[in-house]
């Protein structure tokens, strides 16, 4: 891949062979020292809660939150308000509309729920379009707030992320074991008092928090990438669930500084990045659980055989699916 | 009997006079022949979406028509190349997956994100390569993302015509054994439908419908179009062949209608105005019977 030819106008700075230099010159740039701030407040958000989300078998909830962020941070821009603001309206709007939806699994009302997830989705994205058009700008109006952009971040923003994150956490905190038990085994967690429907309009709630200040780095399109393949990728690596609620957290950062990093230095978007980081990430690690469940599994016939990488794993994916 | 002069009825002739010159613009009748076709056969379609519970596969078949569009258009090839042969290949491959593929499966749901941050790498390759050719070059991103029906030619509005009437054609040969095996999986198979074969079927129809359906409202709202007419017509008739043609009725209503909201108001984007009647007609489902119900009990 080109990473920033340096014959076309308008590119990043380029990547000399020098990187400490490299890193100098992006960190004396006020506002890569922000993006990377609001990157890593965001990529802890998302891995302490993605971590619980996938656990609870909850993505595609957390990407129609995503995905209705866009239309609320479109609309604020239209209204003269910062889109900051639209887009945690918009998540946690959609947050209390899903949480309230009583939740059914038989056949009919199972179809009709999709139904209705489908249709939300797609007129949360058209109102969208609308208020990108009555604002008028049209192009970069929408590939910012759909694919993800890091320019532009300021410290107000910085610090309106921080603060939703440190809620965020310590709601997070003082609910974790109680949602821990309710996520591994509802009926018993029921049986010894434990709010169960509560904790899951609660969850949800902060799903829709995190999924806005997701949307700001990833893009609404791309919060998958940054709340689901950290965590997925850690629960392929450890089943203890202290040592993978840490690993992804660390995961999510590691992902999200790389893919800043990548997106400062090439002229492609960040969004990009994250998804092809954490994806990467996710085979890697599905890869190496494969490989070594295999040398687990048949020891003692004849000496460990030489075998691929842990990073040549598409048979590594079907075996953890 | 003659007029009265009243103003409510001027006003009422004026949009009517309006609305007869709609068909003299070459466009809107692109638009409207493409549109109809296509409604058709995503209504169709959709309702089997929805009866087999997949709304998410067409999501997933959305975010490949997105990255296959750009990738075409990226290496400079025929857009529809990129977006039929990338919807229709990831069809196949979701139709011999099955049921596994569920939508809160991680595997399945970080694999399309993936697709995704692919297609926005396509679209700023293309943007970045094409910005010499002018204000096209950058509108093709946005046009696949949310659909130009307005924007299609006459030619280019035949074809897609002729490609949506084809799925709906290739619809009501399968259509019977399909709706079938939908509602009830092993009976079909014990009387004999091949459950397996009409599957496939059925999704690469799906994959051609996505395909037609982006050039209209749009990779990333033609989901509208799938399930709100199909929910709706769920709703008002528990007979399935009755609901299904009632999805496509209410689909081509939802385009017609869309279609002339966005010619009267020209600064509404036409596929908001469709997906916003779709989504008006299903919450018009849910609420009139609720309604009704409480009118009646007094």
């Amino acid at each position: 891949m080109p990473i920033a030819t340096p014959g076309t106008p308008g590119d990043g700075p380029g990547v000399t062979m020098a990187v400490g230099i490299d890193l100098h010159q992006m960190f004396g740039l006020h506002f890569m020292v922000n993006a990377y701030r609001a990157g890593t407040i965001v990529a802890v958000v998302a891995g302490a809660v993605g971590w619980f989300m996938v656990l609870r078998r909850q993505s595609f909830a957390g990407h129609t939150l995503a995905v209705v962020s866009f239309p609320g941070a479109a609309g604020a821009v239209w209204l003269g308000l910062s889109a900051t603001v639209g887009y945690f309206a918009g998540s946690i709007a959609a947050a209390v509309v899903i949480a309230l939806v009583p939740r059914s699994s038989s056949g009919r009302a199972h179809s009709q729920e999709s139904a209705v997830i489908g249709t939300v989705q797609a007129f949360a994205l058209a109102c969208g379009v609308l208020f990108v058009s009555l604002y008028g700008g049209f192009l970069d109006g929408v590939t910012g707030p759909l694919f993800g952009t890091f320019l532009g971040i300021s410290d107000g923003q910085v610090v309106t992320l921080g603060a939703a994150a440190v809620v965020v956490l310590a709601v997070l905190a003082a609910l974790g074991r109680p949602l821990f038990f309710a996520t591994v085994d509802a009926d018993v967690a029921g049986g010894r008092r434990v709010p169960v429907r509560g904790l899951s309009v609660a969850f949800l709630l902060l799903l829709g928090c995190t999924a806005a200040e997701v949307s700001q780095i990833t893009g609404a399109l791309l919060v998958f990438a940054l709340l689901v393949m950290p965590a997925a990728a850690a629960q392929q690596l450890t089943a203890r669930p202290a040592v993978s609620f840490l690993v992804t957290i660390g995961l999510a950062v590691a992902v999200t500084w790389l893919s800043l990093g990548a997106a400062f230095f090439s002229v492609y978007p960040v969004g990009f990045y994250v998804s092809t980081f954490g994806f990467t990430v996710y085979v890697a690690a599905a890869g190496w659980r494969a490989l070594s469940e295999r040398m687990q599994a048949r020891p003692p016939r004849r000496s460990p055989a030489p075998s691929a990488p842990p990073s040549g794993a598409p048979s590594g994916l079907t075996a953890g699916a | 009997m003659m007029a009265l002069p009243l103003p409510g009825l001027t006003a009422a002739t004026g949009l009517l006079t309006e609305l007869s010159q709609m068909f003299d613009q070459p466009f809107l009748r692109a638009a409207f022949i493409a549109g109809t076709c296509i409604a058709l056969a995503a209504g169709l379609v959709g309702y089997v979406v929805v009866l087999r519970g997949q709304v998410f596969s067409g999501d997933a078949l959305s975010h490949v028509a997105f990255t296959g569009a750009l990738a075409a258009l990226a290496f400079g090839v025929d857009l529809r190349l990129g977006l039929y042969g990338g919807c229709v290949a990831f069809a196949i491959v979701m139709a011999a997956l099955g049921r596994r593929a569920n939508a809160d499966d991680t595997v399945i749901g970080s694999v399309f994100a993936w697709i995704l941050g692919l297609g926005a790498l396509f679209l700023s390759i293309f943007t970045t390569t094409q910005s010499g050719t002018g204000a096209s070059g950058g509108n093709a991103g946005v046009n696949v993302l949310f659909g130009s029906i307005l924007g299609l030619s006459t030619g280019q509005a035949l074809v897609d015509g002729a490609v949506a009437l084809a799925v709906v054609a290739a619809f009501t040969v399968i259509g019977r054994p399909l709706v079938f095996a939908s509602l009830d999986e092993t009976v079909a198979t014990a009387r004999g439908v091949p459950v397996r074969l009409v599957g496939y079927v059925f999704f690469i129809l799906l994959g051609v419908t996505v395909g037609v359906a982006t050039q209209a409202v749009g990779a990333l709202l033609l989901l509208g179009l799938l399930a709100a007419p199909a929910g709706a017509s769920q709703r008002l008739s528990s007979r399935p062949f009755v609901a299904l043609w009632l999805s496509a009725a209410l689909a081509v209503f939802s385009m017609w209608a869309g279609l002339t909201l966005a010619y009267l108001a020209p600064k509404m984007p036409p596929s908001f105005g469709i997906l916003a009647v779709a989504t008006g007609v299903y919450l018009a489902t849910v609420a009139v019977p609720g309604v009704l119900a409480v009118v009646s009990r007094r």
